[in-house]
């Protein structure tokens, strides 16, 4: 057993564990953070991708020991006192989410191309997506959902 | 409350209420589910396709730390039947045994062994490693015209034969005498490939079990939890009062979680063998050997028909790969195509068989469509052969022999009563927001260049029996249930209103749509509406979520449910008001005496005069709320003209979809966006199995697309964006007007993308390419290669 220190949405988890206990699984099993979901076992699906020290990354392929140390961000840490990110909301105004089971990835996705670049083309967006599957929307709703955020002025991200 | 203008929720694109919870990661997973003791299932699968079980030793498993037990299927055998199927298609149909956990033998790569139980997750994937078993090979049945033959192995050996069933429907005149006359007569096979749902939830499973009472509470990852609780009630000998099954979250079906699962019985039987809280997740590779698949069919298909494009006849020959067990409704699966191969067309005769086979791969059952995009697919490509063969435009063709909007309704000649349609109007729509005729013009002048990049252009003008369905109908085709939908409405006492669904939503919306049909009906707030669903506890009655089917029985349902509380309620405010039922107006949520406005009652006000129940009328049960159970008396028949663009680059093989429109007839919408987002989604996926998708298996009876690093699930750069239109013809059959739109877009896309791919290379002398439309395929295609698969 490890032990190790994370920071997830602004709280500091200390914990021993396993050295092979994927972080999604220390997130999901031992701190009940049950925001970010599993959705494949091979990395492709994208629905695990949380924010690991400003890096975008799947928390499937990460080891909860590399996190020792480091600040994450998930889904459930993106509102501020209930107040909605831009991209929440364009994804509630652009219906870009049905099961709702991507999301949380998705927007993890999302607000790390527009970090990057922050006036993404339609390609740009479905490029930078690209490693996050979503079974029901057929992505359009998502590209405009996040082409809106993008132009939102106020709040980018 | 305002009274007057009053504007209605029926057909607003209101912003849907579940989105909050799922944006914020307050989500209710199956997989989220924790409970003070709960234990983790593992399962151990057949590593083969078909093998006699010699030793299953699960003993070593039990002695690692961390593991609590370990069972064979010998040891959950007492207790456990054979898992459902609900469907027996014929009298004579072969319904061969379906142990949950298998014990003398395994029929498919996958099928499952032995399951240990453990304290966390980890240790359970360890244990299996740790159970020894010793399978005898036994032969692969993979190849469906070989599974048939007389000495063919077997894959249920007790039953003597590989055929499941024969089903044949003859309608019309005498095939053979029609074939005979008519002028040409087209033959082709098309191939449907199996295909893996892969809903983005994998699927899970918890059962907490009150030993003391014998109660046990499963949560599933499913569409179906009411006819779950009937089947595991019946499977595991559980008293069906004693069972409640929920169904928290769920992360998309596509038919994939309209099933009962052998994971849902064992981890039932475990949960009272132990009486501790147990939880089984697949992993998605596992779902890949574990969860049924779609498709799998072979069709040979005749088409008869006058030199002038008019259509004689239509023979359907179908062998259905049922997989190696029958599932929930496996071979009801392709009877739901066998009436939608005449589609929207008129010809004088058609004959159709279906033999279901069975092999040992994974069992197939309902994905997205189910049979019906199956036929849609070879009626519009063979339709697009015989425009080909007349050299007549394939849209022309098709208006020749197209039921014409007076004629309905209209009788199909597979005996289906169409209850209305537009089909002109909305291939005119569809023409228009194309530019068809521009894009055959590009296409013209490409080829006298010799382009090496070809366009082609698919169209599918296609129909769609959904709403699944009247009972009766059910019964006639030897359906097990019924079709009905359950809605039942509570005035809560301070206004606020409760609508119990019996539909099953897995990202549908119904919380939202449900609420804008209450709201219009009772004349309350659309906030002020909760709906309740997915818990045989809370919303006891209900047929769950498939076949296009909620809104068109579950939210026609609410309606008539919301009706009778307007009925109830009016007998109260009568009274209140001291008028007679006959001079009071309801608008806006306020029943007001006619000629004087100011005697007035809000819905609100009448709930409330309910709850207290001091002042109603003489002899009246206090109370105003209603359930409706509705029966439909017709499915529902929504239609619509699909159009695909597609660019061909004949050096790679690649295809890329330049346009793609659609104009859906989908009868009243109640929310025009959710309705988008379903024909998005629907169109992703019959474009998935044009081009990308496709479950492999080898020789030997192994998966290769055995992980979604291997299945090509489209991602945002492997999809387009999509023109979507509507026309609006409302359906007869139910007071909303409304058709389903849950099935449209999977249905009407695959013909139209492949219908495009051999339109681009038709010139080049290519007829077919077989589905998926890959690189390769399209390659050997054109340069006359035999497809290896």
């Amino acid at each position: 057993m490890t032990r190790i220190s994370v920071k997830v949405d602004g709280t500091t988890y200390e914990d021993e564990v396993e050295p092979r206990l994927l972080l999604v699984h220390h997130l999901r099993d031992r701190l009940g953070l049950t925001g970010t979901p599993v959705g494949c076992d091979t990395s492709n699906c994208g629905a695990c991708t949380v924010d690991l020290d400003g890096v975008s990354v799947k928390s499937c392929s990460v080891l909860a020991v590399q996190a020792d140390g480091c600040a994450v961000t998930t889904v459930q840490g993106l509102s501020t006192d209930g107040e909605w990110t831009g991209l929440q909301k364009a994804f509630h105004e652009r219906h870009a989410l049905q099961c709702g089971y991507c999301t949380p990835g998705m927007l993890m996705a999302a607000r790390d191309l527009l970090k990057e670049n922050p006036r993404p083309t339609a390609d740009e967006v479905r490029h930078a997506l690209e490693g996050n599957l979503c079974r029901c929307t057929g992505y359009q709703n998502i590209v405009r959902a996040v082409l809106a955020a993008a132009s939102d002025e106020e709040v980018r991200t | 409350m305002t009274e007057g203008a009053v504007e209605a929720e029926v057909g607003r694109a209101r912003l849907r209420k579940e989105d909050a919870r799922l944006l914020t990661g307050q989500t209710n997973w199956t997989d989220n589910i924790q409970a003070a003791g709960m234990l983790h299932l593992a399962i151990l699968r057949s590593p083969m396709a078909h093998a006699r079980l010699e030793r299953v030793d699960v003993s070593p498993a039990r002695e690692l730390p961390g593991v609590v037990a370990a069972f064979t299927g010998s040891d959950l055998a007492e207790g456990m039947g054979s898992l459902p199927c609900a469907w027996p298609v014929t009298e004579d149909m072969v319904h061969p045994d379906h142990p949950p956990l298998a014990v003398d033998e395994v029929r498919h790569a996958g099928d499952p062994v032995a399951v240990v139980v453990a304290r966390d997750r980890y240790a359970a994937a360890d244990a299996l490693e740790a159970v020894e078993v010793e399978y005898e090979p036994l032969p692969a049945v993979l190849d469906l015209e070989a599974a048939l033959a007389e000495d063919a192995p077997l894959v249920h050996a007790d039953k003597g034969t590989n055929r499941c069933y024969d089903w044949p429907l003859r309608a019309g005149e005498d095939y053979a005498a029609v074939r005979e006359r008519a002028e040409v007569v087209l033959k082709r096979r098309y191939h449907q490939q199996r295909l893996i749902a892969n809903a983005m939830e994998p699927r899970a499973v918890v059962v907490t079990p009150l030993a003391a009472s014998g109660e046990y509470t499963v949560y599933s990852a499913t569409q179906i939890p009411h006819i779950l609780r009937v089947m595991l009630a019946m499977v595991t000998g559980i008293p069906e009062h004693k069972l409640r099954v929920v169904a928290p979250d769920v992360g998309g079906g596509f038919g994939s979680k309209l099933q009962v699962y052998g994971e849902e019985a064992i981890a039932l039987a475990v949960a009272r063998r132990l009486g501790r809280p147990v939880k089984w997740t697949e992993s998605r590779s596992e779902g890949y050997l574990a969860t049924h698949h779609g498709r799998g069919m072979i069709q040979d298909v005749e088409i008869a028909a006058d030199r002038d494009g008019r259509l004689r006849g239509l023979k359907v020959d179908l062998l259905a790969d049922m997989g190696a067990y029958l599932m929930l409704v496996t071979p009801g699966v392709p009877i739901l195509g066998a009436f939608m191969y005449p589609a929207i067309y008129k010809m004088d005769s058609y004959e159709f068989r279906c033999t279901g086979v069975f092999t040992t791969r994974t069992p197939t059952d309902a994905y997205r469509g189910a049979g019906r995009p199956e036929a849609t697919y070879a009626i519009e490509r063979i339709m697009d052969e015989l425009a080909a063969e007349l050299g007549m435009d394939p849209v022309e063709l098709r208006r020749r022999n197209w039921i014409r909007h007076e004629e309905f309704p209209y009788d199909s000649i597979a005996g289906l009563t169409y209850d209305s349609g537009n089909y002109e109007a909305a291939t005119d729509k569809a023409l228009a927001l194309f530019g068809y005729d521009e894009l055959r013009e590009e296409q013209r002048k490409r080829d006298e260049r010799g382009d090496t990049v070809r366009l082609g252009i698919g169209v599918s003008t296609y129909t769609e029996m959904c709403g699944l369905a009247p009972s009766r109908v059910l019964r006639d085709l030897r359906y097990a249930a019924g079709g009905w939908e359950a809605a039942s409405i509570r005035m809560l006492p301070t206004g606020k209103v409760e609508v119990v669904t019996g539909t099953s939503p897995h990202g549908q919306g119904h919380v939202t749509s449900w609420s804008q049909i209450a709201a219009d009906v009772l004349g309350v707030p659309f906030e002020d509406v909760e709906v309740v669903h997915g818990d045989t506890r809370a919303a006891p009655q209900g047929m769950d979520t498939y076949g296009s089917r909620s809104l068109v029985v579950g939210g026609a349902a609410v309606h008539h449910a919301a009706r009778k509380v307007v009925d109830k309620a009016r007998k109260v405010a009568a009274h209140l008001l001291e008028a007679s039922e006959r001079d009071l107006e309801f608008t806006g949520g306020v029943f007001s005496v006619k000629g004087s406005p100011e005697a007035r009652k809000t819905i609100q006000e009448v709930a409330f005069e309910a709850f207290t129940s001091h002042d109603l009328p003489d002899g009246m049960e206090p109370t105003i709320n209603a359930g409706h159970v509705l029966d439909p008396e017709n499915f529902s028949y929504p239609h619509g003209t699909h159009l695909c663009a597609v660019e061909v680059d004949t050096e790679t093989g690649m295809t890329r979809i330049r346009s793609y429109v659609c104009v859906d007839d989908v009868g009243r919408v109640v929310n025009p966006m959710i309705v988008e987002g379903q024909v998005h989604g629907g169109l992703a996926q019959g474009i998935a199995q044009a081009l990308y998708e496709e479950a492999v298996y080898d020789d030997d009876g192994n998966l290769l697309s055995g992980t979604m690093a291997d299945y090509l699930v489209p991602s945002a750069v492997d999809l387009p964006d999509f023109v979507t239109d509507r026309t609006e013809t409302p359906a007869e059959s139910n007071p909303l007007g409304v058709k389903g739109v849950g099935e449209a877009g999977t249905i009407a896309s695959t013909p139209a993308v492949v219908g495009a791919v051999v339109d681009a290379l038709r010139p080049l002398g290519v007829t077919d390419v077989p589905m998926p439309c890959t690189p390769e395929r399209v390659w050997r295609a054109i340069h006359g290669e035999e497809d290896p698969a």
